[in-house]
């Protein structure tokens, strides 16, 4: 089998998860090669061919022209798998390539047999084995599920295919400040999941983290709702953690909220649905209404 | 404008699930639908745009068995003026390359300027429909929005990308464009535009005169993954099980003496 690897940079840095879709390769004994759009002077960590198309020309993020470039790289190298990562680039570019090549697009694996993918379904509540049907097959590896394999000093050949003209045009980047809670330091977080029910139950949580001498935390939907800031976020888009014990308060466990709290030492879910997929991660999982739970829990941590 | 937007029914996630007798699939039986999320802020957004741009016309297009059409009800509801119900019972066994396939063959011929989609789906997730879409009708295409702004012949949007970092974007018309979680905030129907929505014209067509292509991939099987090996399940009395997880912390972690 033969993977090509479509990395990625951001801000004039090559993404770790680039290097994971490198391990994805040599875990399953695939020869693969690389390409990507980025600095010309970009220091690659990859053993093999690396296909590079300059990021000062074709921009980080430029769909068209990106298309075009990777096709050509497929053109050349003629592979059975074309591996993004399951990221804001991946899913954006993934399928645009599945949809020229008519070949199968299959997203967010989480493993692989014998020619057979795993991924997850229903918010990571099953899992799925599906089969490409066509000979080649698109994939986006989801993050952190393989380890990254960083060695080695690549043969890189520039790719240009001259001006594209774009129907997306990117502008800028726009960074988001960095205001309020820093839960990177914290060794206890207490978490709040939509099954809290509404702002106003939060109170509970907040209470079990201050008698644990802890922050709050928080999954995306309770961020959308604006019941607590963004700065509480965990995920993938919000924080990565690794407090010694998580407390999951009413958190299905997400595969883009695991992402951000699985390295936790220590993990607690308290949820009314046996079968949520925190149970994946979960050291202890209370089954239980989170509302009626966490104030009995909070006070007999006081009075003990 | 011409304006389309595709919404999916799904399981409310919090249903208690089965695997069905092929194992190729969930049991749909004794389950509670409701508009798969990403689509209510797809659907929020396609009818502010409606509403802003005058002389608009918003269509909501969905797929599935015939309960879909409470989907398509409720976004007609929200502001939607006219509804397609793509009838297919075994909606759940095509894959995501015919669903597309279908939703552009009906498409080709409407000459949408925007296409509206969620950026996945909450219960196959393969995010894969959109960009499929566009590529067949060789449209625009921009993902997880979570901004949007209609400009002179073209939208402006903000892709939230990883670690609270976002992109800003020009988009060119036509374009299909996948919504991200917290978009907008997705408005409740009132229950005069309930009742409206009850006059509004729902077209039915069938699969079959839609669907000309195979699928691309196939599921083999669908199960349950393992918990966390070791991992301790509590069950009963809340008070009790308090003292229990008390008792573990203690053992277990350094946090709780
Ligand atoms: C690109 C992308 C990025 C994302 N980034 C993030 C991210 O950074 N962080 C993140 O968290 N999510 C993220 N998400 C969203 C993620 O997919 C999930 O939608 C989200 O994590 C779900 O949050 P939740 O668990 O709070 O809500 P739900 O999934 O709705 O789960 C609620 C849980 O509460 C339980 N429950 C309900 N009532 C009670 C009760 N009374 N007592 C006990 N339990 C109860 C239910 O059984 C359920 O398990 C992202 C999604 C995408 C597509």
């Amino acid at each position: 089998m033969k993977a090509l690897l479509i990395g990625e940079s951001k801000q004039g840095k090559i993404e770790d998860s680039t290097y994971e879709l490198v391990g994805f390769a040599k875990q399953f004994g695939m020869e693969s090669a690389m390409f990507i759009v980025a600095k010309s002077d970009s220091q690659i960590a990859y053993d093999g061919k690396v296909y590079l198309a300059d990021s000062d020309k074709y921009k980080e993020y430029n769909p068209d022209a990106h298309k075009k470039l990777i096709e050509e790289a497929i053109n050349k190298e003629n592979p059975d798998y074309i591996i993004f990562s399951h990221s804001s680039y991946g899913w954006d570019m993934a399928f645009r390539v599945a949809a020229d090549l008519k070949v199968a697009p299959i997203s967010e694996v989480v493993d692989y047999k014998d020619g057979t993918f795993v991924v997850p379904c229903c918010n990571s509540k099953f899992r799925r084995e599906v089969k490409p049907k066509t000979d080649k097959a698109v994939l986006t590896l989801q993050g952190g599920a393989f380890n990254p394999v960083i060695e080695g000093t690549p043969q890189v050949e520039t790719l240009d295919i001259g001006d594209v003209e774009p129907s997306v045009e990117f502008i800028d980047y726009e960074v988001q400040e960095k205001t309020g809670v820093d839960l990177t330091k914290a060794e206890v977080i207490v978490s709040v999941g939509r099954g809290v029910g509404k702002k106003e139950n939060i109170e509970f949580e907040k209470e079990l983290a201050e008698t644990l001498g802890g922050e709050l935390g928080a999954s995306r939907p309770v961020v959308d709702a604006e019941w607590l800031d963004q700065s509480h976020q965990v995920g993938t888009t919000g924080q990565t953690v690794a407090p010694k014990l998580y407390i999951a308060c009413g958190i299905s466990g997400a595969i883009q909220h695991l992402a951000g709290m699985k390295k936790s030492g220590f993990v607690v879910a308290i949820n009314k649905d046996k079968d949520a997929p925190i149970g994946e991660v979960a050291d202890v999982f209370v089954v239980a209404d989170v509302n009626e739970f966490v104030p009995i829990l909070t006070k007999k941590l006081k009075s003990a | 404008m011409k304006i389309l937007v595709c919404v999916k029914q799904v399981p409310d996630m919090e249903s208690k699930f089965k695997i069905d007798s092929s194992s190729k699939w969930y049991d749909q039986s004794d389950l509670v639908y409701k508009i798969n999320e990403y689509d209510e802020y797809a659907a929020e957004e396609a009818v502010r745009l409606k509403e802003k741009v005058s002389g608009s016309e918003l269509t909501v297009l969905s797929i599935g068995p015939e309960r879909v059409k409470d989907a398509i009800r409720k976004v007609l509801a929200m502001g939607a003026d006219k509804g397609i119900h793509i009838l297919d019972n075994e909606e759940h066994l095509k894959d995501p390359f015919q669903k597309a396939s279908a939703i552009a063959e009906y498409a080709k011929s409407e000459n949408f300027d925007i296409i509206f989609t969620g950026l996945q789906s909450q219960d196959r997730g393969s995010a894969q429909l959109a960009p499929l879409l566009a590529g067949m009708l060789n449209y625009s295409f921009v993902s997880t929005v979570v901004a949007f702004e209609n400009k002179e012949g073209y939208v402006e949007v903000a892709r939230e990308l990883e670690g609270g970092l976002r992109a800003k974007v020009k988009v060119k018309l036509p374009a299909v464009v996948a919504c991200q979680l917290g978009l907008n905030t997705p408005r409740y129907p009132t229950l005069p535009n309930i009742m409206k929505a009850k006059r509004k014209e729902l077209k039915t067509v069938n699969i079959e005169e839609l669907l000309k292509v195979e699928p691309l991939i196939e599921t083999e099987k669908v199960y349950f993954p393992e918990r966390k090996a070791g991992g301790i399940v509590l069950e009963g009395k809340a008070d009790e099980m308090a003292d229990e997880l008390i008792k573990i912390l203690k053992e277990k972690t350094q946090v709780v003496k």
